[in-house]
């Protein structure tokens, strides 16, 4: 509780009303006001999190922070909320890019700034939402309102073909979302009647219906993360929406997919889990060494980068799926990792582009000459997105291979590839831009960045670096919750 | 007793049908073009409706006329919507057909007929008050849809609906009268108590029983026996479009109930095999062919037998749970109608019809209040959450899990998945597009104040649906409590 709100609550709705409070400011006449009070709103969005880490409680097995009360009656559906180790730190990651995004989109977005400012404070609550849900209609009424904004985001804000982009954004992740909901009415059915996730958790169900409820979940869930094949949406999606539409989408949304698996998928369908976890590792490591290679021809920046996020996902799914503690927590903090470091590089990519107006790789070279500062944080994130020790990405790359030689000698293998390619794609790509001669004279107009880029980029370098050398505060959090879900994912609820 | 109160149940009806009469003459001497007076008096009868509706409700099932007439939980909420919904219509449709020279006595003296026989409809309980209050309101829709006689369009329009109207009733009435000769009775309880009993002729029956469903999926609009909607929706005057694609809907939630259910509940494996093509069709020919439209109408039109189909699914599941979902999903999609039509009456202004796509291009640049409320429409059309659509599509899939259809739920899902777009395609171009035209978009104040209403009311209904679905699931329940 903070001043007697609860704080999850808080947490989601306190950036919803900020969004209708920017929308309400109007046309852009009004554009100042609406980039003041969007910046008010997501940084007090940020501070309303913090009591969620300080008032933690790390050994407790139990949902913490819970909230529990009628909503629909008829349906047994709650308004039910409550965080664990999993969950908790996702809840601070996003509203710690609220802020960011909004900085990062002060002087950039010039057409209808109220609504893209309210847009990103409407999704911030809802994905908060998603992560602290613990009832099912709930979590999905969350998990599909926030398609919305981001629809909107990508299709106004967007690129050339964004249109297109948008469209396929949401559809492909309708699809899946729609064959979950009939999963999860099943499983309202045969549990006599709940909409809690927890119930579900302890209900006992045959491997056929395991199996085809693990199916419709993974249909909802790959399709966010994205696993291979399914992840064709992402490169359109990245490459056509705004900055700050790309690192929501890489920083968090992605994370959406993945933390349902650990949710729905393992908990409540763990024979099946186990049965099936022979394909998740398969796709996923398609999804580290194929899109890994796919990465390394990219002439598109921002494309590069989505495929980077492709491969690095796969690294989270094969964490997950060999079922062991390094694994999962491994992956865990590699999606925290990445979500810093991928949303960094979406921001200097933004930077260039914002001044250059292109995101192809060859209409730049030498950039180092004119954006010296630039050049040395674009390089940090560069080396943490290729795992370099010291950095984040480290951390949770380190994890999995060590819990994947645990489980099977060459699936560590192909998992440990990507330290070459993910270095091979990323470096080449920033010899390309950054290091050389002066390319053109869009290479030599350039002006270093400005103290407003450098305050969010200074942000994102100490917690990259923080992460890297002292990883102890993000993974202790996760110790019990994990454990926790292993003991029970490792118990047949034949 | 005195004869008056015995009509107690009835007293809607009848304070309805004396005020049509006097709204009829007394609009022949408003000399008024603008038709004020006659349209005040028309809210203040609907009111007066609704304060009858609720003032005479009582807690038991009453009878009357000899069973022919009955007065239940559902007939009261059904009949308020009703009402609201045809008041909804009035306001959203006043200045649209001012402009056109439309907004006369006679459309609304129609449009209280149509009302009428709705009502007629949802408190039958014998086959023939059924019909009577059926043709009631067809052939008042019939009228209106042909008001505007110098449109070839709309002319067309009238004839097709009225001829296949008419089929469509000839099929219903030979269903009827070979159920009667099956069961010898025509009442509504009647017939339930005779089939349940055992009669000697089956085969007559469920031959009667294969007329009386083709005829309710005509005036449902369901496939394959849909072609009128299209064409009648696009062609008669968006007006008349907003009162077909409304108020009917809920009145023919209360056809299907009586005849199917409360009559023929014993048939239910006979009917429900037969509701299952008619929904899976609706739905796939419904999603699928209004991706082609280019007329917002027309694509409007395939949408409702889309979401017929999807309102049959609920009342194939049958119990309190199919056929409340089924009642909740009608009043949704007759409040999100209201909306799309009004929406389009809004755009539209003199010597102009915004009805086609292009229409809504840039609509966020003109008016961004009026685009976030049709964004508000279409993703409720679609079902996606948080907005009232979502909960419709939830209760109707719910219905349909529990009786164990999974691979049909799935198929719903999938094709609402294809609806799914051309409801985005509307929010694309409102969103996304740069505006066609920058003709400033005027609004009178009443309208723009409900269009405001009710596109807040399906988000605000998708926030707390839980008492709308409660007071659906205890209405049904009241009825299936006669039944058995």
């Amino acid at each position: 509780m903070i001043l007697g709100l609860p704080v999850l609550s808080v947490a989601i709705w306190l950036p919803i009303i900020f969004g209708i409070l920017v929308l309400a400011t109007g046309g852009d006449r009004n554009a100042p006001l609406a980039r003041s009070i969007a910046l008010a709103g997501a940084i007090l969005g940020f501070l309303v999190t913090l009591p969620l880490y300080t008032g933690f409680d790390k050994m407790a097995s139990a949902m913490q922070f819970v909230e529990l009360r009628d909503w629909v009656v008829r349906y047994h559906i709650h308004y039910h909320l409550g965080v664990d180790g999993i969950s908790m730190l996702f809840v601070l990651l996003n509203s710690f890019f609220t802020p960011l995004v909004v900085i990062a989109g002060w002087k950039v977005i010039e057409k209808r700034v109220a609504q893209y400012m309210a847009a990103f404070l409407i999704m911030s609550g809802l994905v908060n939402g998603v992560f602290a849900s613990l009832d099912a209609v709930l979590f999905y009424v969350f998990w599909e309102a926030m398609l919305i904004p981001m629809f909107i985001i990508i299709g106004v804000w967007g690129g050339p073909n964004r249109v297109y982009a948008a469209v396929k954004f949401f559809l492909y992740t309708l699809l899946g979302s729609l064959l979950m909901l009939v999963a999860l009415l099943y499983l309202y059915n045969q549990s006599g009647g709940s909409f809690e996730i927890l119930d579900y958790h302890q209900m006992a169900i045959p491997m056929t219906a395991q199996i085809l409820v693990f199916i419709a979940f993974f249909t909802a869930f790959s399709v966010k993360v994205p696993m291979f094949p399914v992840h064709t949406w992402l490169p359109d999606a990245h490459v056509e929406a705004p900055t700050g539409g790309s690192v929501i989408l890489a920083a968090i949304m992605l994370k959406v997919g993945a933390y349902g698996f650990l949710r729905f998928s393992m908990p409540i369908a763990p024979d099946a889990s186990h049965k099936l976890a022979g394909v998740m590792i398969a796709l996923s490591l398609i999804a580290v060494v194929y899109i890994g290679l796919v990465a390394l021809t990219q002439t598109d920046m921002k494309k590069l980068i989505a495929y980077s996020s492709v491969s690095h996902m796969g690294f989270v799914t094969l964490g997950f799926f060999i079922f062991n503690a390094y694994g999962v927590e491994g992956a865990l903090l590699q999606m925290i990792s990445h979500g810093f470091v991928s949303g960094a590089l979406f921001l200097c990519i933004g930077v260039l582009y914002d001044r250059v107006h292109s995101r192809n790789i060859a209409d730049y070279g030498g950039v180092a000459n004119t954006m010296p500062v630039f050049a040395a944080f674009f390089m940090l994130f560069a080396m943490a997105n290729s795992g370099l020790p010291g950095t984040s990405g480290f951390v949770g790359e380190f994890m999995v291979i060590m819990g994947a030689v645990k489980a099977n000698f060459w699936y560590a293998f192909l998992a440990a590839s990507t330290l070459v390619f993910g270095a091979a794609y990323t470096l080449w790509m920033y010899k390309r831009v950054i290091f050389g001669a002066v390319a053109n004279h869009h290479v030599a107009e350039l002006k270093d960045i400005t103290a407003r880029e450098k305050l969010v980029f200074a942000i994102l370098a100490l917690t990259v670096l923080g992460m890297g050398l002292y990883p102890l505060p993000f993974s202790e959090i996760l110790h019990t919750s994990v454990n926790d879900l292993l003991v029970h994912v490792a118990r047949s609820k034949l | 007793m005195n004869f008056l109160a015995t009509l107690y149940p009835a007293y809607a009806e009848i304070f309805l049908l004396v005020m049509v009469c006097t709204i009829l003459i007394v609009d022949l001497f408003v000399a008024d073009p603008n038709k004020t007076v006659t349209y005040l008096m028309v809210q203040l009868t609907l009111l007066g409706c609704s304060l009858i509706t609720v003032g005479t409700h009582q807690h038991v099932v009453a009878h009357l006329f000899h069973n022919m007439f009955v007065d239940d939980l559902m007939s009261d909420v059904l009949k308020l919507l009703s009402y609201l919904a045809i008041s909804m219509m009035l306001v959203y449709s006043r200045s649209y057909l001012l402009v056109r020279g439309l907004f006369t006595g006679e459309f609304m003296v129609l449009a209280l007929f149509a009302l009428l026989g709705m009502m007629v409809m949802i408190s039958a309980s014998h086959f023939l008050t059924l019909y009577l209050g059926l043709e009631l309101l067809s052939l008042s829709l019939y009228a209106m849809v042909a008001l505007q006689r110098d449109s070839a369009l709309a002319t067309e329009a009238a004839m097709k609906y009225f001829i296949l109207g008419a089929l469509a009733s000839g099929l219903l009435l030979y269903g009827m009268s070979m159920l009667y000769g099956a069961t010898g009775t025509l009442e509504v309880n009647a017939v339930s108590d005779a089939i349940t009993r055992g009669v000697p002729n089956t085969q007559l029956l469920v031959f009667g029983l294969v007329f009386i469903v083709s005829g309710l999926a005509f005036k449902l609009g369901a496939v394959p026996f849909h072609m009128w909607v299209p064409d009648v929706y696009h062609g008669a005057p968006t007006a008349m479009t907003m009162l077909i694609g409304t108020a009917p809907k809920l009145a023919a939630f209360a056809f299907v109930m009586r005849l199917l259910v409360e009559s023929m509940q014993p048939l239910m494996v006979h009917w429900s095999g037969m509701l299952l093509i008619l929904a899976v069709l609706s739905m796939a020919v419904g999603n699928i062919s209004a991706i082609a439209q280019t007329n917002l109408k027309r694509m409007l039109a395939y949408s409702t037998i889309a979401h017929m189909g999807f309102l049959l699914l609920g009342v194939l599941s049958g119990g309190v749970e199919g056929y409340g979902s089924a009642m909740f999903y009608a009043v949704v999609y007759v409040l999100m109608s209201l909306g799309g039509f009004g929406m389009i009456m809004l755009l539209s202004r003199e010597g102009f019809e915004a009805d086609t796509l292009n229409d809504f291009k840039g609509l966020n640049q003109r008016s961004p209040w009026l685009a976030f409320i049709m964004l508000l429409l279409m993703f409720s059309m679609a079902g996606v959450p948080p907005t009232v659509g979502f909960y419709a599509k939830f209760a109707v899939l719910q219905s349909v899990v529990m009786t164990g259809h999974i691979p049909l739920a799935v198929a719903a899902v999938l094709f609402s998945l294809i609806g799914a777009f051309y409801y985005l395609r509307i929010v694309k171009l409102m969103y996304f597009d740069a505006p066609e035209s920058h003709v400033p978009i005027s609004i009178q104040p009443d309208s723009g104040l409900l269009i405001s209403a009710n596109g807040l009311a399906v988000l605000a209904l998708g926030i707390m649906p839980g008492t709308l679905m409660s007071v659906c699931a205890v209405s049904v329940r009241q009825s299936l409590l006669l039944v058995h």
